[in-house]
Order: C-alpha cells, then structure tokens, then sequence
C-alpha cells in the first residue's frame, strides 16, 4: 500500500502526460468561482450540447482561474498537433459555436480567440503568456492555477509537486527555517513579518505541544488571492503547511477558511483524502517519522478573525476578540501552545521555494522585499483579475499595462491598497515601486492584495466613509479607541458626505485618527484610520468641497447631487418619465420633461435610459441649471441629426 | 428538536472547540438557531446559555430567525461599491419590498448583504441561494429575481 515518493511521481507524470498527449482533443473550462460567476456552468453545458451532435471524443477538465478573469468564462482547447488555444469572454453561442468551427471543421477562428500556448504559433492569434496582461507576470504562488486539475493530485505532482516536502522530510527542521530565511520570504497576509524567523521563535519555544495554522479568513473586501489560490491549486498550500509543521514540530494544523467560501472548502477536502489515499498526510507521512494531522475550521463570519490571536479564539469555539501580546502565539497560542499561523499565499510560496531553492527565491523582488506578490485587481479597470508579480514593480506598470487602465478612457483617481487597513494612493504617487517600504511609507500597506482602482467618478470621502463604516461594523468591541472611536469618525464622515459637514472636521478626522491608532488593541483598530488619513492628505480638495460648498465634485454623494432635463435637449419621448421609479417626473408628448427635485430619489434610471443621441439629463452638484416650470413644446434637433433618428 | 439536534451534537461529544461547528451544523439543519436548541448545545457542551449565545451573537453568520427560502446576498465589497452595489442594493429592496436581514411576509425571501464574496473582478455580484451573478445591473437584478421566482408563480 505505501508508495514511495519516486513511485507515487511515476504514476502522477504517467497520468499528466497522457492527460496532455492524448489522441483526442481536450478542454480546459475555468470553473472557479469567477468563471461560475461569469456563467461557465451554461458555456459547458452549450459545449456538451455541441459534443453530442458530432463524433468527436473529447476530454473536458474543469480547471481553476488563470487570472484573466475579466474575460471569463475562459477556456482552453487542447487539439492534438496544434498550439493550446486559449477562448475567452464566451457565450454559450459562440463557445457552441468553437466547438464546431475549430474541433470539427479545424477553424481556430483568431478573431475570437485570445491566444496560443506552445511552440507552435497560429496565424492571427498571438501568444497567451506574451498578452499584455500576462507578460510581466511571475507565477510562484500561482504557478500551477488555471493549468492543472485541482481536484487531482496527480496534476500537482507532476509539475514538481511535493517535491519540496520529499527534500524537507531529509532536512534538519533548522536546515528548513535556513533555507526560507535565504528566500527572504515575508507573510504575505498584511504585516509583512519575516517567514523564516517567526517560525524559527515557534520552533524553540518550549514545549510538545505546537501547532501550524494556515489562515484562510479573507476578509479584506476587494481581496481575493486565496480563495482563488484554493479553489485552483489546494495542494501548493497543503504542502508548504506540511514543510512549515516539519520545521517548526508542529503535529496538528488548522485551516481557518471564511465560510464564504465553498467551493474552495471542497477543494481542500477533496485534496485532503487524495493526500491521505498517497500517505502524504497523517501518520509516518512518506514513510518518515513525521506524523501530521489537519482540521478545517469554517469561520463565521468576523472580519477581525484574521487577527491572529482572534482567529485562535475562534478555533477555540469562543467570540473571536484579539488580546494584546506578549504573550506571542509563538509562545502561547492556540490552547496555550505555541503556535505559527502563516496566510495561504505564504504557505503557497514556501511549496514552491522547497521545490526550488531560497536563492532562486530571492532572486525575484526588490532589495527589501524579496520574491513575488499576488495582487486582485478590481473596480473601474479594464482588466480585472488576479497577478502576480515581482515585488517592486510600479503601480503604474500594474494598472496601466497588466490592467490596461482605467474603463471607459476615464480619468485614474486613485488605487486603494490593502482594504480596510490601508490607504487610496493618487496619480502622482503611480511611479511608487510596490514593496512593503514604499507602500507604508506613502501611508497605505501592502496588505494582503487587495488593489481597486478608482476613477474621477468614485468619491474619496464615500470611500473613506465605505471603509470605516466597515470597520465600525467589524470592531469586535473589546477596546474604547476602535469600538468607540471609528464610530464617531464614521458619524463625522457620514456628515461630511451628505453636505453636513463643518469647519474644523477635517482636523478633528485626523486629531480622532492618530488617537485611534496609537492606543487601540489590534491591528484592525490601529490602521482602521488609514483610510481616512490617506484620502485627506491625497484629495482634501475633495472634503474641502464637501464641507464648504456642499458639493460632490464626483456626482457620487446622493444627497448632494440633482438630476436636469435640460429643455434644449429633451425631444419629449418620455422615456425617462415612464421609467421614472417615483413618478417624479412630469411632460408629454413632444413636450420638454420636468423633474421635480422634491421627489426625485436621485436614482438615476433618467439618466440611464434617456437616448444617447438625446443625451438630455444632467447629473450636476452645487449648482442648478434653469428649467422651464411647465413642460413647454421641444426644440426639434436639427435636419441632419434627425436623418438618423429613430422612434423610441 | 431534540433527536434532531442530537444527530448533530452527538459526533462533537469530548471534542474541544465544538461549539461553532455546533451552531454552523444546526443552523444548517433548522435554517437558524432556535432558542431551544441553544439550550440544549449549552447543556451538552457543559457551556452556560449566556456563553453559547454570546458567540452566536458575535459571528455574523448566526440567525435567530427564520429565514426565507431562498436567500439573496448583496455583496458590499470594496469593488462592488466602486461599481454601483448600491444600486442593486436598492433595486432588490424595491423588489422584494424588505431591508437587509429581512425577510419577505410570505416567507419566501430574505435579504443579506455580505462585506466581500471575492469575486471582485466581476463586481457588482450578488448571489442567489448559492449561484453566484456577476457584472449585474438593476435590468439583470430584475431578470434574476424573476427567474427564481417562476415555480412560486407557476
């Protein structure tokens, strides 16, 4: 029944080669959650729909997110002598449609695909990896995501997986710490604190008794590295857990995983009875003396979890509140034990420098910050989606030519960065190299990953309202500065947005900050304010206005923006006046349409359905725009724009 | 109630840390936590009603209502708000005429909103019992209640 680890490499490559070799052809489809949310459940159901009608025998293996997700539902046809061809932004039509041009009548059809993988090139399709968004990315944490089956261990062995933990199992567990201290790894979960001496501290401190926690609470709104390293690769974060125990002398773990998350828990545990099938987990795993045995732990739902001392908290079973250190969990953690609780990219991270080497590690990054670093992309950028990339590469590099900028040709405003923790950075500050020095210093943080980008249509002090009022919701209450504090800068802030604000808030926003992160408890309370701190010292122009011109130079603030028709514009289509939710609305038939600011909820609908070639309502902040007060005749447009008018 | 729960407490008995996979499994057996039953986990984990409340009340996931039969989440993540969450927000409160931790008088809705669903890339997402739809708008908000409500209409 035991294998050896040569033997169980044999049978996973005997696998993967003619799972990559076959005869036939094959599809890979993203179904992590991403492409389920994006439809790939219907885009594989149109593609089986297809398959029945023809001869052909094809393979499909659902696969987990290879980042690009802003082009999901994505997928990959494998066709035997012919470059990969990877498909994206599909329909159920036009992925039947593939289906039938490229596997039956062998049309790769180039003007729907995005690009080739393999020696060979396809004319008019350039090569996937050399995509804009994807060329000045280095995958470690996510090397093997969106390639392999993650739901097959086999996969995972077969590109070099446990290797890393074969080697360790011959190491000295100091040999192993030396090794990820070469690397320069740092905890990719926020802090930033060095990988291999925070194990080393829970190595020799005394006791039995230890334990490897992997944190897989992904609180951070706008943060989703893990769940999408989890969902597509469980076995990089499986092995680097394992290798951190054999360091560290840990002989129990826990995965601490949001609820949230589903898909991803049934990943792990898929991965965890093939690991157990292999006896690369449990008792004497490999045939060594190391014994390791691991539990899934759903959180429920407490931002402050994350925390390392709540999240133990709340393994015990007890309301997850931090308590001040010393005692470090590396001394004194879970049940009382020492403890070394790393995130899932970290964990990722260390599978993959075992694979390889420290050195080869640390080759990657800046002076500082050794390695690579993932990062979800989100908000009003063309390509959303999750990268990876060496540590110091400038914001602009990563919105601008990975994310190909902002939506619509709109102005870039800011780029937010480690969620709630951290702060909005402004254009002039998009040459900043991204490290945990530069970001820190400008008064955001790495974080964990987290960047959404905002244009000249986001408001910096809702923003700053957005966060605190998250964190206000997730303060777990123990300590004065955060339970109370945020609370009465969220008041503030709350005022400022709907035209209320006074002279001298800004001040005291900032007086009520510094309070708050100097004497609160946790981490969430002390950079809780950064946020607020980040958007005043970057766009107080933007609070100024609030406060003393009660304007919204964004149009965001609802109470501080009117919705006009504006009379030489309407054609009295009434559109707008049937959609109109409130019936705040009045006009008629070739009539100029009124809104009446009393009733008017400032939903916008107007605006959205009045026709382009119209373009008759006006979203304005301080300021009014003169109308008539009964609906009078229109002015009809002009001969030539009329040609191409069509009743609506 | 009783034999119910017990199938659910019985494989926690001596385990240490049982309780929130306790109230995570009963929750799931009843839809929420009735009142009973936190006694009854109480007594069996040999914890005061005081304490197992206490942590019920702490973690959001945790309901002492009934909850509708099928649950629509909103998510309120940082990319969902940067692309107009609120908007589907209010548009599903029109909708289903009820606010968040609601639930629609027929018993047939309720409203959650979650802080992030980690599908940012295709914000706004909401969430309907367990399908997930991404880039929605108030049109598609529109489309996808009413595509779960047909068997209700039918």
């Amino acid at each position: 029944m035991t294998l050896t680890f040569a033997e169980i490499q044999t049978r996973a490559e005997a696998e993967w080669t003619a799972h990559r070799n076959s005869e036939n052809p094959h599809i890979l489809i993203g179904t992590a959650t991403c492409g389920l949310a994006a439809g790939a459940l219907d885009v594989l159901e149109a593609i089986k729909e297809q398959l029945t009608k023809s001869t052909i025998e094809v393979a499909i293996t659902e696969v987990g997110c290879i980042g690009t997700c802003y082009a999901e539902p994505i997928i990959n046809i494998i066709k035997p002598g012919r470059p990969h061809i990877y498909y994206g932004s599909l329909t159920p039509e036009t992925a039947a449609q593939i289906i039938e041009d490229y596997l039956v009548n062998d049309n790769p059809r180039p003007d729907l695909a995005m690009g080739t993988d393999g020696e060979d090139e396809i004319e008019n399709i350039p090569r996937f990896f050399e995509l804009p968004m994807l060329k000045p990315q280095v995958r470690v944490a996510l090397r093997n995501c969106g390639l392999i089956d993650p739901e097959n261990i086999n996969h995972y062995i077969a590109n070099g997986g446990y290797s890393g933990l074969n080697k360790t199992l011959t190491m000295t567990p100091e040999a192993v710490i030396a090794e990820i201290k070469k690397s320069g790894l740092r905890g990719r979960g926020g802090a930033g604190f060095p990988t291999g001496l925070k194990w080393e501290f829970c190595q020799q401190a005394p006791g039995e008794t230890k334990y490897v926690i992997c944190n897989a609470d992904e609180g951070d709104p706008g943060a989703f590295m893990d769940r999408s390293l989890l969902e597509s690769d469980p076995n990089a974060v499986l092995e680097g857990i394992l290798i951190g125990a054999y360091a560290i002398g840990a002989t129990e773990g826990y995965i601490y995983i949001r609820a949230e998350y589903p898909l991803a828990i049934k990943r792990l545990k898929t991965t965890l009875q093939q690991m157990a099938d292999y006896g690369l987990i449990g008792d004497k795993i490999l045939g060594s003396d190391f014994s390791f045995h691991i539990k899934i732990k759903q959180g429920a739902g407490a931002f402050v979890c994350g925390e390392e001392t709540a999240l133990m908290r709340s393994i015990e079973g007890k309301r997850g509140m931090p308590s001040s250190r010393p005692p470090f969990p590396a001394q004194s953690g879970l049940w009382g034990k020492p403890t070394n609780i790393n995130n899932v990219e970290t964990w990722s991270n260390v599978s993959a420098i075992m694979q390889r080497s420290g050195d080869w590690y640390a080759s990657y990054g800046s002076e500082k910050s050794k390695g690579t670093k993932t990062f979800a992309l989100a908000g009003k950028i063309n390509r959303t989606g999750l990268i990876e990339v060496p540590m110091g590469t400038p914001l602009s590099e990563i919105i601008f030519d990975i994310g190909g900028g902002i939506i619509g040709d709109k102005e870039f405003k800011a780029v937010q960065t480690g969620g709630p923790s951290g702060g909005c950075l402004p254009a002039s500050l998009l040459h900043l190299p991204v490290d945990y020095q530069s970001l820190t210093e400008a008064g955001s943080i790495m974080g964990s990953g987290g960047m959404v980008v905002a244009d000249e249509e986001t408001c910096m002090v809702d923003l700053a309202r957005f966060f605190l009022s998250f964190v206000q919701d997730e303060s777990c209450g123990k300590c004065v500065p955060c339970r109370v504090g945020t609370r009465q800068m969220l008041n503030m802030l709350e005022h400022i947005t709907r035209g209320e604000g006074q002279p001298g808030d800004i001040e005291r926003l900032e007086k009520l900050a510094h309070l708050i992160k100097a004497t609160s408890l946790c981490g969430l309370g002390q950079t809780a304010p950064n946020p607020v701190l980040t958007t005043i010292r970057y766009f107080r122009d933007e609070y100024e206005a609030h406060i003393n011109e009660k304007r919204c130079p964004a149009l965001s603030c609802s109470t501080l923006i009117s919705y006009y028709i504006l009379p030489d514009k309407c054609q009295g289509c009434g559109i707008c006046l049937r959609n109109c939710p409130v019936d705040a609305i009045i006009g008629d038939k070739r009539m100029v349409h009124i809104i009446d600011q009393e009733k008017c909820i400032k939903c916008g609908t107007c605006l959205d359905v009045c026709p382009e070639r119209f373009s008759a309502v006006k979203k304005v902040s301080g300021e009014e725009i003169e109308v008539p007060s009964e609906p009078i005749p229109v002015t009809p447009l002009k001969k030539a724009e009329a040609a191409d008018k069509t009743p609506v | 109630m009783s034999s119910k729960l017990s199938a659910v407490l019985e494989p926690y008995r001596e385990q240490k840390g049982a309780l929130i996979p306790v109230l995570q499994e009963t929750q799931e057996k009843f839809g929420y936590l009735p009142e009973a039953a936190i006694s009854e986990i109480a007594k069996f984990l040999g914890l005061s009603q005081s304490m197992v409340y206490g942590v019920a009340s702490f973690y959001a996931q945790f309901r002492f209502e009934p909850q509708g039969k099928h649950l629509i989440k909103v998510c309120q993540g940082t990319a969902c708000h940067v692309r107009g969450a609120a908007r589907i927000l209010d548009e599903v409160e029109k909708q289903l005429g009820i606010k968040p931790r609601e639930t629609t008088r027929d018993m047939e809705c309720s409203l959650e909103t979650i802080a992030c669903f980690g599908s940012c890339a295709l914000a706004p997402v909401m969430v309907v019992d367990e399908k997930v739809y991404g880039r929605t708008t108030p049109a598609r908000v529109r489309e996808i209640l009413a595509k779960h409500n047909e068997p209700r209409g039918a």
